[in-house]
């Protein structure tokens, strides 16, 4: 079975749980938020640990400076803020005072993609994967479900460098590890096994991924494998290769822009390395989204089963 | 240190600013020469830090805002031992690590800078974990005055008097000039010690290119306890070289043989007149 709860809690819920047990046996963790705790579902953390919480104010440059500078006394710094803010108000602050110093901030973007949907162009982070891919020194993580945001937050507790880790908000299925039991930094995790084609998705798109690969079973007889590549930079290089080694078709899926993210990663290492697979980039096109809720901006521009389900059986059939 | 060793310490460091940029063909010349008494006294006087104690969680913090002016904190770290002064032959050199910004790659920097407005917040982070660590720690920044219309120095401001970060002090270089002429004329700043005092932070003012006045308003910290304390420290750009003083074009210069001759033979007679002072009578 690819889906192996269906209690469907945000990953936000399951960050803050894990953060509140960290913080249990671990003084040096450290929340900092630009008035995000609410958004972020730390209050109950702040009840808890009031010494272990600082808050900056609406002040997303000041969050990531101030951090950097707690990391650096041995502090293990959680910034947390919306994606969107987090990733372009202060990149310089996360170029220069977090990456280029190597102040192993921990910085955590919420609500990321288009979760805040019908709030516009303003609240959603399409560009994130883009502008942190193209930093040294940051880890780039987008976790598909509890399990792996759990996992993720643990590590990123132990980093002795930068990461970064995106989420939605939206309740999540936990999907299949029988595969991969394990989550490690870096390395993707196969969700489904299968010969004729592959997803690839990172953070929320993984769950369409794996049920349109039910309906390609179900309704035509294809095989795809799904791969969660909750890490997309540094990219599974081994995995990506070894998948395309097939020659079956590569459909890459994300919530973010088409440019400079997962999709392009594995195209250029695909490209370089010489595959010639057919593939395809899905996510959001170059373009300011229509608005509407997360789901209702996934159907409009095809991040949905029926629609990836579509293009993989059209990828499949011309190979 | 005496306030005489002091002064004699401003003139070498000068020299060796402007022997390492003439060599270099490159450097902050102006600022650094502005800021040079700042980075003496701090060093000399008021922080505890050393190549000693670099690796002690309970050392005093520097971090420089103002990252270009980077000549000064290499040769006053020089002085201190943490590298020895020949290493800034190689300054802005292919491979060096003397860039024309503080990095970490240089024994005694803290933080990678030379992005404006960026130091201020690394400052606060610092202090709030000294503070919740319990640690004596002290935590000092040189801020340039240009860099002070960068909207998160200011963010930082609001900050370090939130949480009452008396272990954290600012000192501003204020030569007044930046690069596209003067402050007054870029985007003023003034009333400036009204916007700082209106933000929460204790104030004092003193000349910046007098190491006695710098030493005597560095003594106590904070100024006000529970307050972050920051000194207006009037200083004149391209300070101690009559041709610099307070001309623009030495923001970035670098003098030609004939002007460096000039420069090394004005901080000379300095030299000398200040070690004529030290004999005894």
């Amino acid at each position: 079975m690819e889906i192996v709860e269906t209690k469907n809690i945000p990953n936000l819920i399951v960050f803050s749980e894990t953060l509140q047990a960290l913080a249990e046996n671990d003084r040096d963790i450290i929340v900092v938020t630009s008035d995000s705790r609410g958004s972020g579902k730390l209050v109950p953390f702040g009840e808890k640990y009031p010494d272990q919480i600082v808050e900056v104010g609406i002040a997303e440059q000041n969050l990531v400076g101030l951090s950097a500078g707690m990391a650096s006394m041995g502090k293990k710094v959680f910034a947390v803020s919306p994606a969107c803010f987090l990733t372009a108000r202060s990149l310089e602050q996360i170029k220069n005072d977090v990456a280029y110093s190597d102040n192993p901030v921990k910085l955590i973007g919420i609500s990321a993609g288009v979760s805040y949907g019908a709030l516009g162009s303003t609240h959603h982070s399409l560009h994130d994967f883009a502008a942190l891919r193209a930093i040294h020194n940051v880890t780039v993580v987008a976790p598909c479900d509890n399990f792996e945001t759990t996992e993720a937050i643990k590590a990123a507790a132990k980093a002795d460098h930068p990461i970064y880790i995106r989420f939605g908000k939206k309740g999540l299925p936990t999907l299949n590890r029988s595969h991969d039991p394990v989550f490690n930094l870096g390395k993707g995790r196969v969700i489904r096994k299968g010969a004729d084609l592959t997803f690839v998705g990172t953070g929320e798109t993984v769950w369409p991924c794996v049920e349109a690969a039910k309906l390609l079973s179900e309704n035509h007889g294809i095989e795809a494998c799904v791969i969660s590549m909750h890490t997309v930079k540094p990219l599974d290089d081994k995995l990506m290769l070894g998948t395309a080694s097939n020659g079956a078709p590569i459909i890459t899926v994300e919530e973010h822009s088409v440019h400079g993210g997962l999709g392009e990663a594995i195209a250029s290492l695909l490209f370089q390395n010489s595959c010639r697979n057919k593939f395809k980039i899905i996510g959001l096109p170059d373009e300011y989204t229509i608005t509407g809720s997360q789901l209702e901006i996934f159907d409009h521009y095809g991040i949905t089963d029926k629609d990836l389900a579509d293009v993989a059986k059209e990828m499949v059939a011309d190979v | 240190m005496t306030i005489q060793e002091l002064k004699l310490k401003s003139v070498r460091y000068r020299k060796n600013i402007l022997k390492y940029i003439y060599h270099a063909k490159a450097g902050h010349t102006g600022g650094s020469l502005s800021c040079v008494d700042i980075l003496n006294v701090l060093y000399n006087k008021v922080m505890h830090v050393s190549p000693e104690n670099f690796s002690s969680q309970d050392r005093d913090r520097y971090i420089q805002s103002k990252g270009h002016s980077v000549e000064a904190l290499y040769v006053v770290l020089a002085d201190q031992g943490f590298f020895p002064e020949e290493d800034l032959l190689t300054l802005c050199r292919y491979d060096s690590h003397y860039i024309g910004h503080p990095t970490k790659k240089v024994h005694g920097i803290e933080q990678n800078t030379g992005g404006l407005g960026h130091g201020l917040a690394l400052c606060a982070g610092t202090a709030i974990a000294a503070k919740k660590d319990d640690l004596p720690v002290r935590v000092f920044t040189v801020l340039g005055d240009g860099e002070m219309a960068e909207g998160s120095n200011w963010e930082a401001m609001m900050l370090a008097s939130h949480y009452k970060l008396d272990n954290l002090c600012a000192i501003l270089d204020y030569n007044k000039q930046q690069i596209t002429g003067a402050n007054a004329d870029v985007i003023g700043l003034e009333p400036l010690r009204d916007k700082l005092e209106a933000f929460g932070w204790s104030v004092k003012e003193t000349d910046g290119n007098d190491v006695e006045s710098l030493a005597n308003t560095l003594e106590h910290l904070p100024f006000t306890a529970g307050k972050p304390s920051f000194v207006i420290a009037h200083t004149t750009k391209g300070k101690g070289i009559s041709f610099m003083e307070g001309v623009l074009k030495w923001h970035h210069g670098v003098p030609s043989p004939e002007l460096y001759e000039q420069a090394m033979s004005e901080l000379d007679q300095a030299e000398q007149s200040l070690l004529m002072e030290n004999i005894p009578a």
